[in-house]
């Protein structure tokens, strides 16, 4: 079973659709003891680090998402919530993150070319940096769904895959079973279920 | 780089999926749950669901066909008409959007935009302007395109994203449902005001004018239509091979 982490933040709907469509039963909670008994767990998230990191801490999982993630159970953050998995994010001021990926998130605005859009929105090739278990679906080059004004930084060590947006951007990002995606695999067609269910036979 | 969009648009009444030529004389073409299922498994980048419901009663007929849809489709959403308050953006929201675009709404209460943006953030908030050329200027029509409010496009979708507007979809009253092209002339007035991403929509008769389209306006993201699409005059994989042997950069 999948658990999706409710803190209050984003809509859920799609996520949840999305693992039901590939025959996965997920269900979205922020009880404790259901996210413990969950065989994988997603951390989704929408809108600013900073509110949302607050919203985890007073949902009183920011130390627990820490804790689960030393069971070695596959935890992979979406969007906002791959963001919260670095050390810090500089998003309106600085705030700590849960530190389960080294690096920081910073503006996009620092390494892409000034005259290009942003938010960085629409979908965009994949381009693999390393042989991750979550992409053996897919082929190099495969289109996914994005939408995002940050980046992770400073993270090579953890970088699966990026996406060229005037400047390479990171895409994904795994370190043990802590995974990451820039991305929506929930609105990324074929290709984002295919990730999904690599996902949940990991 | 990120792939110029193609986006179906699938006005609904009724939970039925419905076209108007110049927003007159609406013809039944299918169901939406079907079509979109069909055009997020045939290339479609996106889809934009327009509710053009007239009761309460209809807009809950709306809502149920909506969530049937996020269910079953995994492309991005975006839904549109009947949006006046943040409440009809959290209706929408829940059942599975993803961007929630406002018209006459936003006409009404300018404020809209800015609230709904604060809340759900940019990029969530879609500004569709339906605009007509009126003695020798570009204004902006509520209403379906039925009413002229005098005011001024160009300002008004800057103000809009002034005000949190992450997304534009210019709708050109004059080109719509002629199948002459789109409007170049307008597009590339609204691409040169705004930094944040231009939909295309009105006056796609067929593939050819997507290819003028991003060939001549190259800021523009994406494409929208309707008839030619619903009705199999325009094939979605038949148009991106097109696009691509151009040298334009779509997802196939």
């Amino acid at each position: 079973m999948i658990a999706i982490i409710d803190y209050g933040v984003g809509n859920l709907f799609s996520l949840k659709s999305s693992f039901e469509k590939i025959g996965e039963k997920a269900i979205v909670t922020g009880d404790k003891d259901e996210l413990l008994k969950a065989d994988r767990v997603i951390l989704p998230g929408v809108g600013a680090f900073g509110d949302a990191a607050d919203k985890l801490k007073e949902s009183g999982l920011f130390e627990f998402v820490k804790e689960l993630s030393k069971t070695g159970k596959p935890i992979m953050g979406i969007c906002l919530g791959m963001q919260l998995l670095f050390d810090k994010g500089y998003e309106y001021g600085e705030h700590e993150g849960l530190g389960l990926i080294k690096g920081e998130v910073r503006p996009i605005s620092d390494v892409i070319p000034k005259g290009l859009k942003i938010p960085h929105i629409g979908w965009n090739a994949l381009k693999f940096k390393k042989d991750s278990k979550i992409f053996k679906y897919l082929n190099d080059g495969d289109f996914v769904y994005f939408v995002h004004s940050f980046y992770g930084a400073n993270c090579d060590d953890s970088v699966s895959a990026v996406s060229e947006y005037g400047a390479e951007l990171t895409a994904s990002v795994e370190s043990g079973n802590v995974y990451g995606c820039q991305f929506h695999p929930e609105k990324s067609g074929d290709t984002g279920l295919k990730i999904l269910k690599a996902f949940c036979e990991l | 780089m990120i792939t110029k969009r193609i986006i179906p648009c699938l006005d609904v009444r009724n939970a039925r999926v419905v076209k108007g030529v110049n927003f007159e004389g609406l013809n039944d073409v299918s169901s939406p749950v079907e079509l979109a299922k069909f055009y997020s498994e045939n290339l479609a980048d996106e889809l934009v669901f327009y509710d053009i419901t007239a009761s309460c009663e209809e807009r809950n007929i709306f809502t149920d066909i909506l969530c049937e849809t996020a269910r079953n489709v995994f492309i991005p959403l975006t839904v549109g008409g009947g949006i006046n308050t943040l409440d009809d953006f959290d209706r929408v929201l829940k059942c599975g959007a993803d961007k929630v675009s406002v018209n006459s709404g936003a006409i009404r209460n300018p404020d809209l935009i800015y609230q709904a943006a604060k809340r759900y953030g940019d990029q969530c908030v879609v500004l569709s302007a339906d605009i007509k050329r009126v003695d020798g200027e570009f204004r902006v029509f509520a209403k379906g395109g039925r009413e002229d409010t005098g005011m001024e496009a160009i300002s008004w979708i800057k103000r809009c994203v002034d005000n949190g507007a992450g997304e534009i979809v210019v709708n050109s009253i004059d080109t719509d449902g002629v199948k002459g092209g789109f409007d170049i002339e307008m597009l590339k007035a609204v691409c040169n005001a705004v930094n944040v991403p231009v939909i295309a929509s009105g006056g796609a008769g067929c593939v050819n004018d997507f290819v003028t389209l991003f060939d001549q306006v190259p800021g523009v993201d994406a494409g929208l239509a309707a008839s030619i699409f619903h009705f199999g005059e325009v094939a979605i994989p038949d148009l991106k091979k097109e696009l691509k042997s151009k040298g334009i950069n779509v997802r196939m």
